[in-house]
């Protein structure tokens, strides 16, 4: 039925006018603010801001701290799913759900909640202080930022890592084990690199999110921290200046061009690997 | 071939459609306009009641639309996109509008509440950046000033000094604003908080990146809730915010610090292009009524301008609070924020950057 170009193309439609008004027409939007002046002439100059010390210092700031809390997502989520995939498909499916669950909530809500466990006066303080033991400040802290971090998007490393896991075939891993692999062995040389693209597509899914974030900085960080997030909003809203706040946004688009190439790399030559 | 033209067939004939309705849904709004004001004011700036008693006195409709900074505000009255009548800016905020030909000349001949109930100093002090009272009414005004917990601090609390002081280290909060936190250094400086002088405006960079470690947060809106809870010793703070903290925690103080501070005034200003100007100036003489004042007051939190309030509030602990009925000592010689011009703003905002930066 649907076999005439013409029909296909008529329902592939409403998606090309979707990605042309909301998707490619912004990128070029985003593209001549960030390449002009305030006048309209093209320049350099915008993106060329990056390298002053302000900008950069945000820029190198979120940099490490979205990958520090994708490091420590990934290393939180692997031995779950290990323990999960082992599980009973049932139990499986209710501890992947309940750590699904805090998606359910608004993020803000749970970052806000966040401020008040972590607060000078907050709840964490006030059960070590019930043990006796001496107060630990966390809030407007960098450690307070990537905490957030991590509890916010541990979810999107979950998921595909489990996705990964679960589909493994359970006979290669008695193969392994029939033909004398011990229990790292086959950790190592069947499970990890057949689990790699739902470990790469985590990575991504994190690592995004962390590197753009400007809320989860500005209630944890306590504006003493500015992430380059931060900085792009105040361009925008604050300053007024949206050919420099353009300008960074295309600085930070390369950084995630970047890793989504690696993410594309990897599953090729996982591919290939399989072929 | 035949799909590709199809596709730009179908393509062209949705967009056409799409900027159709855009069309007729523009056309069918205009109509409504009639007699009615668009207001564009702070968050939370104007009791609801007092807009339902407008209506019913007069007649007008009013769609009120709300901002959180000045600089949020200015581009969208600038561009364009929306049409406002009335807007309720602050004092540099309404010298830029000024500047940049936005505003309109107000006729207070049609505002006969304005000169009878403001007391003169709030005009004489409006100078400062409307120099001839030709474009502003005031609205809202106070200080900024420090809020401390007296229970916890026990020297005097006199000088922005004591923001400097390593004993309240992780317990001070500062605004998150470029001329808010720079005025403060200046001040001590004994520099006017308008300063140009790039030498002494990198001098009030350094004394904030000296106070940075001493810093809990640089913040806005949640400072109020951090004074409250106690989660902050002290904070910077404005002065309408400062009495609804000292009604919910008695135990936190107000005071303006010697060395002079920020004398603010908000005020009604009438846009140039404004469509509803008669109702404008309505909507204005209706806010300058004493008893309209109080209702607002009473909401707010905020000092008014208007002379009469004070006799009329009925809450005896508000009446006799020195933060929303100050001694008149207080905003003597004090100063207020003038625009100093966007390549001025642009080395404020970059210095307080630099210390988030830090």
């Amino acid at each position: 039925m649907f076999r005439t170009i013409g029909i296909r193309n008529l329902f592939l439609a409403p998606f090309c006018i979707w990605a042309g008004i909301f998707i490619f027409v912004p990128l070029l939007f985003m593209f001549y603010y960030g390449l002009t002046t305030p006048a309209g002439n093209f320049t350099f100059e915008n993106i060329l801001m990056i390298f002053q010390t302000e900008f950069f210092y945000s820029l190198k700031m979120s940099v490490l701290l979205a990958f520090i809390s994708t490091a420590v997502c990934l290393l939180l989520a692997y031995p779950l799913c290990l323990i999960l995939v082992d599980r009973a498909k049932s139990a499986g499916a209710i501890i992947t759900l309940l750590f699904i669950l805090p998606l359910w909530m608004n993020s803000l809500l749970s970052t806000m909640a966040w401020q008040t466990i972590l607060e000078r006066d907050g709840t964490l303080n006030q059960i070590l202080r019930l043990l006796s033991l001496p107060d630990f400040t966390l809030i407007n802290t960098a450690t307070a930022i990537v905490i957030g971090m991590v509890y916010n998007y541990l979810p999107y490393m979950v998921l595909p890592l489990y996705v990964a896991l679960t589909k493994i075939d359970k006979s290669i891993i008695e193969a392994a084990k029939d033909l004398g692999a011990n229990t790292w062995q086959t950790f190592y040389k069947i499970i990890l690199p057949l689990s790699l693209p739902g470990a790469v597509s985590g990575i991504t899914m994190v690592f995004i999110p962390a590197l753009t974030t400007f809320a989860i900085s500005a209630l944890l960080g306590g504006g003493r921290i500015l992430l380059i997030g931060n900085v792009i909003e105040q361009e925008f809203t604050f300053e007024y200046n949206w050919n420099l706040g353009a300008a960074l946004s295309i600085v930070l688009m390369i950084f995630i061009v970047v890793n989504m190439a690696l993410t594309v790399f990897f599953e090729n030559s996982h591919e290939e690997e399989k072929n | 071939m035949k799909g590709k033209k199809l596709f730009k067939f179908v393509l062209s004939v949705l967009l056409t459609a799409a900027f159709c309705l855009n069309l007729t849904g523009c056309g069918s709004d205009s109509s409504k306009k009639e007699n009615s004001l668009y207001v564009y004011s702070w968050g939370d700036y104007i009791d609801p009641k007092v807009l339902d008693m407008f209506e019913k006195e007069t007649g007008i409709h009013v769609i009120l639309d709300e901002f959180d900074t000045n600089e949020n505000m200015y581009p969208r009255v600038y561009e364009g996109a929306v049409h406002y009548d009335i807007i309720c800016p602050s004092d540099y905020m309404i010298q830029k509008m000024i500047a940049n030909n936005l505003l309109q000349p107000l006729d207070f001949e049609k505002i006969p509440n304005a000169k009878k109930n403001i007391d003169a100093k709030f005009f004489e002090q409006s100078k400062e950046f409307d120099p001839e009272n030709k474009y502003s009414v005031p609205y809202c005004w106070g200080t900024v000033g420090i809020m401390y917990d007296s229970t916890v601090v026990d020297e005097p609390v006199d000088s922005w000094n004591i923001l400097w002081n390593e004993k309240y280290k992780d317990k001070i909060l500062m605004q998150d604003s470029a001329r808010d936190s720079l005025m403060i250094p200046l001040k001590l400086m004994g520099r006017s908080m308008n300063e140009t002088d790039q030498k002494y405006l990198e001098q009030a960079r350094d004394m904030l990146i000296k106070q940075k470690p001493l810093v809990q947060a640089y913040v806005i809106d949640e400072a109020k809730d951090k004074l409250i809870s106690g989660e902050s010793t002290m904070g910077v703070i404005f002065s309408g915010e400062a009495l609804m903290i000292s009604l919910a925690n008695p135990k936190m103080k107000f005071s303006v610090p010697k060395e002079g501070t920020n004398f603010w005034i908000d005020s009604w200003v009438i846009t140039k292009d404004a469509e509803n100007v008669d109702n404008a100036h309505k909507f204005i003489n209706f806010m300058c009524r004493p008893d309209i004042a109080l209702i607002n007051f009473d909401f707010l939190g905020y000092s008014t301008p208007i002379e009469a309030l004070k006799d009329m509030e009925e809450n005896e602990e508000i009446r006799n609070s020195p933060i929303a009925f100050p001694d008149p000592e207080v905003y003597k010689n004090q100063e207020t924020y003038k625009y100093l011009g966007n390549e001025m703003d642009k080395i404020y905002n970059r210095l307080w950057m630099q210390v988030k930066v830090d």
